[in-house]
């Protein structure tokens, strides 16, 4: 049984990652989750300079999912290379690092960065977080921004470049054939839903910054059909989020085209669901006599 | 050390309207320290998130671990449906818990305020003799005969009906109460006021936070407080309450 897949010409061990922002840089769950058993790892997203994130509340639980707005508070990219990237490189994992930044050069500044660090294996570039005011979702909701960014980032870039596409767009597809054409070598999807929940008895909004990123498994089907849709529009290969919670659900987004997986807000309920779908992958691929993972990849009909 | 566990529920009471007093058999108690907490995980899938719930005693011979919470919505009004028996979903211990070799020799003061209240209990068991004052909404003063065990208990109530009326600093002037370091734990309205009463006096005060969380393990950033130095994990000014926390020194936060 082989449960390896390659993006971008990166070989992950398994098709099994982490979503952005829900697993910090490993640390925190590695009491939890032996990472030497994942895919990879995508860490938090890091910006240039430290970013103090939103005032609190910044999360609300919804029906079947939860909203966030976090707003990417990190510690910048020089604590991150001493403390996160040292701890990542003791686990047979591999590292996609999420870049967050304010302007393109914000981002550039990172990309460069980063390519002095061999143990990164891939960029995934943050165009689509909804939470914070400049930069990130102002180039990921035009698909000329995105172009441009795309580009000037490839520019740059010494590993694989991966955009982080949002779903709050009214055709994804168009966004995903700007990053292909302006040279992304993979596209990861969805980043949150925007929503909004407001509390009846003080009449007032949950979440300080009013709006927030809507995930958890109620957004899965969206998650699916967008996943299946740009799989149709483009040629690079795709990181499929957005609900994830078990082996099941994995499945069917390889199924609608994805190579790879991130499983995302279901970590913060089950600090386990990333080795429960690692094995129940290979579980599946033994009751279907699969022997390639990559023979799901796209496989609907 | 942290691990998630399904355990089993030994007993479950209303003590007061709205709050229920739990009594879970776990062997996570062999971690667990006053001030700490667990998060305890809704079955219902539409209710996701866990819920943060302070440790309020810990009974290490009899591996039982109690928590007294307030019903506030669809997930502990579900926890409030277990009885005896039945097993129950939790990730323990978390925090890093009231420094109680701070109070050594020292004249203590324990606060808690409403659903505050119950982290204060296992507190006072260690602390000893420390003097407690509890605030309460109203008559139902729960917990209060499980503290008089441990120290001398001064009660304040909102609407007057027992104790001094008003709240715990109201108590404190009343009682003409003093102390050299205090240990709290309630609404921020009370942690505000006991943070400003300490730097006034000049005593050390340790307060308990809340703030609403997703992960409970350092990881999605979501329950920060500001705090006056730059933080260790973010090197901004904004600490984790799950892990960091929830316990500060007053001095340190700006609520």
């Amino acid at each position: 049984m082989n449960t390896q897949v390659t993006l971008a010409g990166v070989t992950f061990k398994n098709p099994v990652m982490t979503a952005s922002g829900t697993f910090g840089s490993g640390m925190e769950y590695s009491e939890f989750v032996d990472l030497n058993r994942l895919g990879a790892v995508v860490t938090k997203g890091v910006a240039n300079v430290p970013w103090p994130g939103n005032p609190t509340p910044r999360v609300a639980e919804v029906y079947g999912g939860m909203l966030n707005a976090i707003g990417l508070q990190n510690p910048g990219i020089d604590v991150f290379m001493e403390r996160d990237i040292p701890f990542l490189k003791q686990y047979d994992t591999k590292i996609i690092v999420n870049v967050c930044g304010k302007t393109v050069e914000d981002y550039v500044d990172v990309v460069e960065r980063l390519g002095d660090e061999p143990a990164v294996s891939m960029l995934e570039i943050n165009v689509s977080c909804p939470n914070v005011k400049e930069g990130a979702i102002a180039f990921g909701q035009k698909a000329d921004a995105l172009y441009n960014i795309t580009q000037e980032i490839k520019k740059h870039a010494k590993q694989p470049v991966i955009m982080k596409l949002s779903p709050n767009v009214t055709d994804i597809t168009e966004m995903a054939r700007a990053a292909e054409a302006a040279g992304a070598d993979a596209l990861s999807l969805i980043n949150t839903i925007t929503g909004m929940k407001i509390d009846v008895h003080k009449r007032k909004f949950v979440i300080a910054n009013k709006t927030g990123g809507m995930s958890g498994p109620a957004i899965k089907p969206v998650a699916v059909r967008m996943v299946y849709q740009t799989a149709q529009a483009v040629k690079i290969p795709i990181i499929g989020m957005g609900g994830i919670a078990t082996a099941e659900d994995a499945i069917e987004f390889l199924l609608a085209g994805a190579s790879a997986i991130s499983v995302g807000a279901m970590n913060f309920v089950n600090p386990y669901a990333t080795m429960e779908i690692e094995a129940g992958i290979r579980a599946y691929m033994e009751q279907y006599k699969i022997e390639n993972v990559t023979d799901l990849i796209g496989a609907v009909s | 050390m942290k691990q998630k566990q399904t355990a089993r529920v030994i007993s479950q009471q209303e003590i007061a309207p709205g709050i229920y007093d739990m009594w879970i058999a776990t062997d996570l108690v062999d971690f667990a320290k006053a001030g700490q907490f667990i998060c305890v995980y809704p079955k219902d899938k539409s209710t996701l998130l866990p819920r943060p719930i302070s440790i309020c005693e810990v009974d290490v011979a009899q591996k039982a671990l109690r928590i007294v919470y307030r019903v506030a919505g669809a997930g502990t009004k579900e926890f409030s449906s277990y009885v005896a028996g039945d097993s129950i979903d939790i990730m323990g211990t978390i925090g890093n818990g009231f420094p109680v070799e701070e109070g050594i020799g020292k004249k203590v003061l324990l606060m808690g305020g409403g659903i505050g209240v119950p982290p204060i209990l296992e507190l006072a068991k260690q602390m000893k003799q420390a003097q407690v004052v509890v605030g309460y909404r109203d008559s139902n003063l729960f917990l209060k005969e499980d503290l008089a065990k441990y120290g001398e208990v001064y009660v304040a109530c909102e609407d007057g009906s027992a104790g001094v009326k008003g709240n715990v600093m109201d108590a404190i002037a009343q009682e003409c109460l003093e102390a050299d370091v205090i240990y709290a734990c309630g609404p921020m309205p009370m942690l505000r006021a006991i943070k400003k009463y300490a730097e006034e006096k000049g005593i050390k005060a340790y307060i308990s936070l809340e703030e609403r969380m997703a992960c409970g393990v350092g990881a999605c950033l979501g329950c920060v407080v500001k705090t006056k130095e730059i933080d260790h994990h973010s090197h901004v000014h904004n600490a984790r309450i799950c892990t960091d926390g929830p316990v500060y020194d007053a001095e340190t936060v700006e609520i």
